[in-house]
């Protein structure tokens, strides 16, 4: 699909003829972030739907004790430490962004009186500055009030080197000017088409000026703030005990009216999924439970006659395969899978065809994911009609086996194909669990049925994932033949995720493997496209070449996409909430409430 | 004795130095950082985590690293963890009540167990009590902590309904309340620790009870006239108890730091699942303060087994 295809996608959309959802939808199935679809919507005057959740309580409290359930437990509440997950979802109880990103990718704004667009003049038409208008009489939980100056600081902040913020790049490229005490404007360094990155969703929280300003820089580490938090939240800061757990109560100050509905608040961790997902929807001793990556067949036996249900979200996360295109085995001046090699056998493309035909992502949705993995060609399963031919997955072992014998590959006396003296005999890594080890036997029986030999290898999650320039064994050094990870593609804007099909970001020793490119797949016309891209200001146009790019690498199997993984969490029956995939877990944390 | 005393604590200092020197290589020497949740997410860009490398000092070599840990930790600061960014020591502190509780009462509660049984069973060997306590003694030491945790899970919280299995260290009511909460959430873990502590410790003291109940000045107090009881309190158990104390002693370093894998089970924010998280995120501060202070307790008390020993004996004497 192309710029045109997508215009004529955006009039049936603003005719009635296609659902706002159903285009979203279609966006994520073509490798686009649901906010990136929501920007083409909103730059074509379509107006932003209102969210599903209706707010019920007419008062502030009574609601009891919210009970959650993080089977990792928060270990700080400073946002800008907050490297996983589950610490941005500490920190969010108590400090809020100016904007949120909603389940179909709109901005919702939380401290922000309106959200910055063209037609308000919060937005220069080339796309160099914001204006963001903030909300009025909010307060931080210690009563000072809440302006421009806090928002002015949280740049100064983050962007310091030595405060070391996770999420420096964010902000070290920007200039923020306070216009008078409730409005901001923020400078960009070139037109960026995609500008709602700072103060908005999980790496946005605002933290108040006051109570930060000695700590800044090289100091941050020792601001006792980082464990006692004073934020805008529904939620007052009670007690946090890093790993175990952390608790909040009403805060009556808040600045929504009749919110939050519960009077305190708590988020325990420790222990594992599948007892979280129990003491939510077996006994109910919880309300909530964060990332259940529980085998399905056990989630549903839970959900019989349970006190609880499990909630599946869209978001962007994709467990995919990857080809390398260099020598593994190779070693050059002290790397391998150096750039300067070429993959005996992953270089030819009949190879990796074949490869993206003995992928069984059906049997392997069934029999492993369930509801929690569905399988995908492509980023997201479009729906079918405008699934482009690309983008179309097949389990043909047949298919493989003629490809293969098409382009020369013989098969010898063990059955293994060979050609020229090379046989196709490689490992095939992942890390460490259940579902993925089970995933690549799946794998490996198919690619043996088409003279394939797969040899299986499998590291510990905390040495796959680490950053050790010195450890062969992460996922950038890519020393085998092919790897399977999920991405998590939290973040609204898919250029940060394609950037991995770029030349110049080949992850080597030169880079100390801290590249993004981890097949070394190189192509010039990705190169052109994104560098096309990032200065397009025109998001339907940028859409279209985004959705070019990913399909040229699906095309040209660079990676096998196997399924996608949305959120999945357990709740307690009577608990109201709506989960986003593209924000935090307590992105409208104030809107939660228990129907009696 | 002092002399005695002082000595020993000297010699455990080049000790202890050796093992903060072995623990300190094997984690340094282990694969892995602190930074993998930064990995996958391809929004934070890559520099980020180089410079936090290099900010915790993770890219210097290891004999730096190593000076700069000891120099700091006899000064007495543990550092800070990597993954929380505050204070090791704040951090165990905050762990160590909690661990104290449910294990020191655990073993308290194996100790009552074991004393009455292992007594008894010894002064009628092989009577159909001592049979009956022998098989439940086995039954309870050869079942790991892991498989009767979630027995007791699955019994008494999903199908009776009857006690919480996720224990909360901080419960927000007061008074009789918060003893009946806290008493039902603690009931488990302390029963399935206590249990298999117990059980064990039967076996210990039985044996050491039976080694001494046939000694010919055991008889001779029975002939002299005295009651059954008071051969069996006053010569008998008195006797049998000092293994058994120099035992409990050298158990009581384990109470500090936790029971990990019931602690993990139950969610008890003990030292023990601080060990395995920190073990699991590559905290290596935390991971290396933990095991040394556990280390330096093994080697301390040693020293205060051994001087129990003496006193409860007079017949050893120091040199």
């Amino acid at each position: 699909m192309d710029e045109y295809g997508l215009k004529e996608l955006i009039t049936h959309v603003k005719a009635g003829r296609l659902s706002r959802r159903g285009f979203v939808q279609m966006m994520v199935g073509l490798g686009l972030t649901a906010p990136m679809a929501a920007q083409m919507l909103a730059s074509a005057g379509v107006v932003q739907a209102q969210s599903k959740l209706v707010y019920k309580p007419t008062k502030r409290g009574g609601g009891g004790a919210l009970k959650t359930l993080w089977w990792q437990g928060a270990t700080l509440l400073n946002p800008y430490f907050a490297v996983g997950t589950k610490d941005q979802d500490g920190s969010r109880i108590f400090y809020e962004p100016l904007a949120s990103w909603d389940p179909d990718g709109n901005l919702s704004p939380v401290l922000a009186a309106e959200v910055p667009t063209t037609q308000n003049g919060g937005l220069s038409k080339d796309g160099k500055t914001i204006v963001w208008k903030l909300k009025k009489d909010v307060q931080w939980h210690d009563g000072k009030p809440f302006t421009a100056d806090d928002v002015v600081f949280n740049w100064e902040y983050a962007a310091d080197p030595a405060t070391a913020a996770y999420c420096i790049a964010t902000y070290k490229d920007i200039k923020v000017e306070k216009i008078d005490a409730l409005s901001v404007r923020v400078t960009l360094a070139k037109p960026t088409p995609f500008w709602a990155d700072a103060f908005v969703g999980v790496r946005g929280m605002i933290i108040p000026k006051h109570v930060f300003e000695p700590f800044k820089g090289g100091k941050s580490r020792e601001a006792p703030a980082n464990l006692k938090p004073v934020g805008t939240g529904p939620y007052r800061f009670v007690d946090f005990k890093p790993g175990d757990i952390v608790k909040g109560e009403l805060n009556p100050t808040y600045h929504m009216p009749n919110r939050p509905f519960f009077d305190t608040i708590e988020m325990k961790g420790g222990g594992d999924a599948v007892s979280a997902a129990r003491a939510v929807i077996q006994t109910g001793e919880f309300d909530y439970a964060w990332n259940l990556q529980v085998e399905d067949e056990i989630l549903k036996r839970m959900e019989q006659g349970g006190k609880g249900k499990v909630d599946i979200v869209a978001g962007g996360d994709i467990e995919h395969i990857q080809c390398n295109f260099t020598d593994p085995w190779k070693d050059v001046d002290g790397e391998r899978s150096s750039i300067k090699t070429k993959h005996p056998f992953l270089s030819d493309p009949a190879v990796r065809q074949a490869l993206n035909l003995v992928v069984d992502r059906a049997a392997i949705q069934e029999s492993i994911y369930g509801r929690t993995g569905i399988s995908t060609a492509n980023y997201l399963n479009a729906p079918a009609r405008f699934q482009s031919k690309n983008t179309k997955w097949e389990f043909n072992v047949d298919k493989a086996n003629q490809i293969l014998d098409a382009a020369g590959w013989k098969r010898g006396g063990d059955g293994i194909r060979e050609k020229g003296g090379v046989k196709l005999k490689m490992v095939y890594q992942t890390s460490i669990n259940a579902s993925r080890q089970k995933t690549q036997q799946v794998v490996k029986q198919a690619a043996g049925k088409a003279g394939i030999d797969m040899e299986i290898k499998s590291v510990t999650a905390s040495v796959y994932f680490s950053s050790d320039p010195a450890n062969l064994d992460t996922y950038p050094h890519f020393s085998t033949d092919i790897q399977m990870y999920t991405t998590t593609m939290t973040q609204p804007d898919p250029e940060l995720f394609m950037i991995a099909f770029t030349s110049w970001e080949v992850s080597s020793k030169e880079n100390k493997w801290q590249g993004r490119n981890i097949t070394r797949w190189r192509n010039e016309e990705v190169d052109k496209l994104y560098k096309a891209a990032e200065g397009e200001l025109d998001p339907v146009k940028r859409a279209g070449m985004y959705i070019k790019m990913n399909d040229l690498a699906i095309q040209n199997v660079v990676v096998i996409p196997v399924v996608w993984r949305p959120r999945v969490r357990a709740i307690a029956s009577k608990l109201k909430l709506e989960q986003s995939g593209w924000d935090s877990d307590f992105w409208n944390l104030q809107n939660w409430y228990r129907e009696a | 004795m002092s002399k005695y005393f002082l000595r020993r604590l000297l010699i455990s200092i080049p000790a202890l130095l050796g093992i903060s020197l072995v623990l300190f290589t094997v984690l340094a020497l282990a694969p892995g950082d602190p930074f993998e949740e930064l990995a996958t997410n391809p929004n934070v860009p890559p520099e980020v985590r180089a410079n936090l490398r290099a900010q915790f000092g993770l890219d210097d070599p290891i004999p730096v690293r190593y000076l700069r840990w000891v120099t700091a930790m006899v000064k007495g600061d543990w550092g800070f963890s990597f993954v929380s960014r505050i204070n090791v020591s704040t951090l165990i502190m905050q762990r160590l009540p909690t661990t104290l509780f449910v294990l020191g009462t655990a073993q308290l509660f194996g100790l009552l167990v074991a004393l009455p049984i292992g007594v008894y069973s010894a002064v009628r060997p092989y009577s159909f009590f001592d049979q009956l306590t022998t098989t439940f003694a086995f039954i309870g030491f050869s079942l790991p902590t892991f498989f009767t945790g979630l027995l007791f899970i699955l019994f008494f919280s999903i199908h009776l309904d009857w006690l919480p299995f996720i224990y909360r260290a901080d419960i927000s009511a007061t008074g009789w309340r918060w003893a009946w909460e806290m008493a039902r959430q603690a009931i488990m873990p302390i029963a399935v620790l206590g249990l298999f502590q117990g059980a064990a410790m039967t076996r210990f003291v039985r044996s050491a009870v039976l080694e001494v109940v046939r000694l010919d000045y055991v008889n001779t107090a029975r002939s002299k006239g005295l009651s059954e009881k008071a051969t069996i309190l006053k010569h008998v158990v008195r006797n049998a108890l000092i293994p058994v104390v120099t035992l409990v002693a050298l158990q009581i370093p384990g109470i500090f730091t936790g029971a990990v894998i019931t602690e993990q089970i139950f969610r008890v924010p003990g030292i023990g699942s601080l060990l395995i998280s920190s073990i699991l995120s590559n905290d290596t501060p935390v991971i290396m303060s933990i095991t040394f202070v556990f280390s330096a307790l093994v080697v301390l008390f040693n020293l205060i087994a051994d001087l129990v020993y003496g006193w409860l004996d007079p017949r050893i004497s120091f040199r």
